[in-house]
C-alpha cells in the first residue's frame, strides 16, 4: 500500500488547471453582464459617453494600466524562479507584484476621491442636472472599476498567502493523519519523505500558476476597462 | 467500516461538517435541502389555504405577496437548484465513475458551506429588517428597487448560493474529466453522469450571470447607480434580460439531472440496456445548449423586436426536440423489458407522464400567438409545475427512493410509499391540472383574491394541495422510519448494473475496496441479472 500513499501526494496537475481555468470564465462572465450593460447604453448615448470620458484623467489610468501589465510581468517572473527552485528570487518578484498592486489601488483611491470631490459619484446632485448617459457612465465607471478594485484586493490576499507559501521551505511537516494506516507502518520514511518533498514543491508550484492565473485576470479586465473608459472620447 | 461509522480527524457531528468525504458532504446537503423542501411546501400549502374563499381573510394581502416570493426562492434556490446534483451527484458521481472522491474535496466542503451561510442569510432576511421581501422570486426591477421589505438581503443570499453551485459545477467537470476509473470511457459513463456533466456546464456559463444581476440590484439599493431606472436613462427590461439568461437555463440545470436520474432508473427496473444511449447523453449537452439561448420567451409582453420575438419562439420549439428524445428513449427501453413496478420506478414513470404534460403545454408558452393570451395567469404556474415539480420535484423522490438503500444501508416501507405516491399523483393533478384550466379562463397569477367564477377550481386545488402534501410527508416519514427501522438493506437490493452497487450498503470511507475496472457500458444485463 506504500504506493497508494505516495500516490495521494501527487498532485492532479492538469485537474488544479481545469478547476482554474473554469472560474476564470466564470469571472469572465461575471464581468459579461456588466460589458453587456455598458454596450447597450453606450450604443444608445454614443455622444454623451464620449463627452463624460473626456473628464477621466488619461493620465492616471495610464500610469495605472502599465504598473498592471508590469506586474503580470512579475507574476510570470515569481513563477519561473519557483519552477528553477530559486525561493528567494520567487519571492522578491511576488513581492514586487503585490507592491504594484497596491501602487494601482493607491493611484485608483486618488482619482475616485478627486471625482467625488468634484460632486462626481451615482446620484449626486451635481450629476441630476447632467444628462442621462453622462449619468449611465458614471454609474457603469464606479461600478465596474470598483469591481475590478475589489478582485485587485481580492488577487493582492491570495499573493500574500502566496508570498508566505514560496517563504516557508518545503520539508516542514509530514501530516502523518494523512497517511493510510498501512502506509504509516509499511512504507519507508526514506520514501514518505522524499515523495512528500517532490509533491509539495509540485504543489506549490500549481498554487502559484494558479495564483498567476487570477492576476492575469485582473489584468485582463482592466485591458478592457481602460479603453472603453478613457479611450472612446 | 462504512463511511458513516469512518472516524476521520474529527469527532461527533464535527466529523460531518468538516468533513470532506464526498458521501457525508451530499448526506448534508440532503438534510438542508429536505428541511427546506418541507418549509417550502409547507408555505404552498398556507397560500392555497387562503384561496379556498374569495375575500379578504386569514391573512393580509402583503402576507400573501410575502408567502408567494418566498415559496419560490425557497423552492428554487435551495431545494430544486441544488437538489438532485448536490445531494445524488456529491453522493454517486464518484462511485458511479469508479473514484474516491471529487476533484476537490476541500472545495467541496466549501460549497456546502456556502449553502449553510446562503441558507442563513435567506432566513435573516424572512425574519429581520421590514418584512420578507414581495417582490416575487425573480425581483424585477423596478419595483424591487422601490420597495422598503428585506429585498437587499434575499438577493445577497441567492447571490452566496450561487457560489455553491458554481464550484459544484467546477467540481463536477473537473472529476468528470480527471477521475473515471480504468476503462471508464466516456460513452461507459451512466447517463446520470452525462446529465450532471451537462448541467455543470450550465452552473457555470449561466450563473455569473445571475451573480452579476443579484450585485446590481443590491448596487442599485444601496448605491442608486440609476442603471435600471427609466427616469435617469436606465433600462428595466435590460434587467430582465440579464435575469433570465441565467434564470432559463436555470430550468435546465433543474431538470436535467432528474432526466439522469429517470434514466438511470428505467434500465435497472427494466432489466435491460438503455435504448439509444448515445442520443440521450448527446441530447443532454443539447439541452444544456440550445437551453442557453431560449431566454427571452419569458419576455414575449415585456416589449421585444419582432424579428427576436421570432428567434427566441423558434429555438423555444427546438428545445423541445431533444426532450422529446430523452422520453422515447425511455419508452423504447422499456418494450420487452422485465418491468420491475418497484417504488423508484413508479416515480420515474410519473416523470415520464407528468413531464409530458409540463413539455408540451411548454410549446404553447412557446408560440407567440398563444403566449398573449396565457401570459402571467395560472396557466404559466400550473406549466411550471408540471415541468418543475412533477419533472424535477418527481424525479428527485425517484432518486431517494432508488438511491435511499445504498445511502443509509436500510431499506424503506415500500407499502407506504406507494400510499405516499398515490396521495402525491392525485393530490398534483388537482392542484396544477385545475390551475391550468384556471389560467386558460383568465385568473391572473399571484393576486390575493378572485372572482366568483373561478371558486370552484380554487377550491378542487386547495384540496388537491392537502392530498400532494399528506402524500410527501408520508413518503418522507417513511424514510425517517426507515433509518431506525428499516430491514438492512443488501448491495445490490434493486439488481441494478451501475458501479455504485457492486460495493456495500452503505458504501466503505474510500467507496470502493480496490478501484474497479471497466470492461463495458453501464447497463449490461444478461438474462435479466447485471454482468
Amino acid at each position: 500500500m506504500s504506493d497508494a500513499a505516495v500516490h495521494e501526494y501527487h498532485p492532479d496537475v492538469k485537474g488544479s488547471k481545469i478547476g482554474m481555468w473554469l472560474f476564470l470564465f466564470t469571472e469572465l462572465l461575471l464581468f459579461g453582464g456588466m460589458f453587456l450593460l455598458y454596450s447597450v447604453y453606450r450604443a444608445k448615448n454614443t455622444g454623451d459617453f464620449h463627452y463624460a470620458s473626456l473628464n477621466l484623467d488619461l493620465v492616471t489610468g495610464a500610469i495605472n494600466t502599465v504598473i498592471l501589465l508590469t506586474s503580470s510581468l512579475t507574476m510570470v517572473l515569481a513563477i519561473g524562479m519557483l519552477e528553477r527552485r530559486d525561493r528567494k528570487r520567487s519571492l522578491y518578484f511576488i513581492l514586487i507584484t503585490i507592491a504594484l498592486g497596491l501602487v494601482f489601488l493607491v493611484n485608483k483611491y486618488f482619482e475616485w476621491s478627486h471625482k467625488i470631490h468634484h460632486g462626481i459619484y451615482p446620484g449626486s446632485v451635481e450629476l441630476t442636472g447632467r444628462t442621462s448617459g453622462e449619468n449611465l457612465f458614471y454609474a457603469l465607471y464606479f461600478l465596474m472599476t470598483g469591481l475590478h478594485g475589489l478582485h485587485v484586493i481580492a488577487g493582492l490576499v491570495v499573493l500574500g498567502f502566496m508570498a508566505k507559501m514560496v517563504a516557508t521551505p518545503s520539508r516542514q511537516s509530514v501530516p502523518v493523519t494523512a497517511l493510510t494506516p498501512d502506509a504509516r507502518a509499511g512504507a519507508t520514511t526514506v520514501l514518505v519523505e522524499y515523495a512528500e518533498h517532490d509533491a509539495l514543491d509540485q504543489q506549490k508550484l500549481i498554487r502559484l500558476e494558479n495564483a498567476g492565473l487570477y492576476w492575469h485576470l485582473v489584468d485582463v479586465i482592466w485591458i478592457f476597462l481602460f479603453p472603453l473608459f478613457y479611450l472612446i472620447s | 467500516m462504512n463511511y458513516l461509522e469512518h472516524q476521520g480527524r474529527y469527532k461527533g457531528i464535527a466529523g460531518w461538517i468538516f468533513s470532506t468525504d464526498h458521501k457525508r458532504i451530499g448526506v448534508l446537503y440532503m438534510i438542508g435541502i429536505l428541511t427546506f423542501f418541507s418549509v417550502g411546501v409547507l408555505i404552498g400549502v398556507v397560500m392555497r389555504l387562503k384561496m379556498f374563499w374569495p375575500g379578504d381573510h386569514l391573512y393580509s394581502a402583503q402576507a400573501y405577496n410575502a408567502f408567494f416570493t418566498v415559496h419560490g426562492v425557497i423552492q428554487i434556490f435551495l431545494f430544486i437548484i441544488p437538489g438532485i446534483p448536490a445531494i445524488f451527484g456529491n453522493f454517486f458521481l464518484p462511485l458511479q465513475i469508479g473514484a474516491k472522491d471529487v476533484a476537490f474535496p476541500r472545495l467541496n466542503l466549501l460549497s456546502w458551506w456556502f449553502y449553510v451561510a446562503g441558507a442563513v442569510i435567506a432566513l435573516l432576511a424572512l425574519f429581520t429588517g421590514n418584512g420578507p421581501p414581495d417582490t416575487g422570486w425573480s425581483f424585477y426591477v423596478p419595483y424591487s428597487l422601490r420597495t422598503n421589505t428585506n429585498v437587499t438581503l434575499a438577493v445577497f443570499a441567492a447571490f452566496i448560493l450561487g457560489f455553491s453551485s458554481i464550484l459544484t459545477g467546477l467540481n463536477f467537470i473537473t472529476t468528470i474529466h480527471r477521475l473515471r476509473a480504468p476503462g471508464m470511457m466516456w460513452f461507459r459513463m451512466p447517463l446520470f453522469v452525462w446529465s450532471l456533466y451537462a448541467t455543470a456546464w450550465i452552473q457555470i456559463l449561466a450563473t455569473p450571470i445571475l451573480g452579476i444581476t443579484l450585485l446590481l440590484v443590491m448596487a442599485e439599493r444601496i448605491l442608486n447607480l440609476g442603471l435600471f431606472d427609466p427616469s435617469r436613462g436606465g433600462d428595466p427590461l435590460l434587467y430582465q434580460h440579464l435575469f433570465w439568461i441565467y434564470s432559463h437555463p436555470a430550468v435546465y440545470i433543474m431538470i436535467l439531472p432528474a432526466m439522469g436520474v429517470v434514466t438511470e432508473v428505467i434500465p435497472a427496473f427494466c432489466r435491460k440496456n438503455i435504448y439509444g444511449y448515445k442520443a440521450i447523453a448527446f441530447s443532454s449537452l443539447a439541452i444544456a445548449f440550445i437551453g442557453y439561448l431560449v431566454w427571452g420567451h419569458h419576455m414575449f409582453t415585456s416589449g421585444m423586436s419582432e424579428t427576436a420575438r421570432m428567434l427566441f419562439s423558434l429555438l423555444t420549439f427546438l428545445v423541445a426536440i431533444p426532450s422529446g428524445i430523452k422520453v422515447f428513449n425511455w419508452v423504447a427501453t422499456m418494450y420487452k423489458g422485465s418491468i420491475k413496478l418497484e417504488p423508484p420506478m413508479v416515480f420515474a414513470l410519473t416523470f415520464i407522464a407528468l413531464f409530458a404534460i409540463g413539455g408540451l403545454t411548454g410549446l404553447i408558452n412557446g408560440a407567440l400567438a398563444t403566449n398573449v393570451n396565457i401570459h402571467e395567469t395560472y396557466w404559466v404556474v400550473g406549466h411550471f409545475h408540471y415541468t418543475m415539480f412533477g419533472g424535477t420535484g418527481v424525479g428527485f423522490f425517484a432518486a431517494l427512493l432508488y438511491w435511499w438503500p445504498k445511502m443509509t444501508g436500510r431499506m424503506y416501507n415500500k407499502r407506504a410509499v406507494y400510499t405516499g405516491w398515490a396521495l402525491f399523483f392525485v393530490g398534483f393533478n388537482m392542484l396544477y391540472l385545475t390551475m391550468m384550466i384556471m389560467g386558460w379562463l383568465g385568473m391572473p397569477r399571484r393576486y390575493y383574491n378572485y372572482l366568483p367564477q373561478y371558486h370552484t377550481y380554487h377550491v378542487v386545488a386547495t384540496i388537491g394541495s392537502w392530498f400532494l402534501a399528506t402524500g410527501i410527508f408520508t413518503i418522507l416519514g417513511a424514510l425517517l422510519i426507515a433509518l431506525k427501522r428499516g430491514p438492512k438493506a443488501d448491495a445490490n437490493p434493486w439488481g441494478a448494473a451501475t458501479l455504485e452497487w457492486r460495493t456495500a450498503s452503505p458504501p466503505p470511507h474510500d467507496n470502493f475496496a480496490e478501484i474497479p475496472t471497466v470492461t463495458h457500458g453501464p447497463y449490461h444485463y444478461e438474462g435479466g441479472h447485471p454482468a
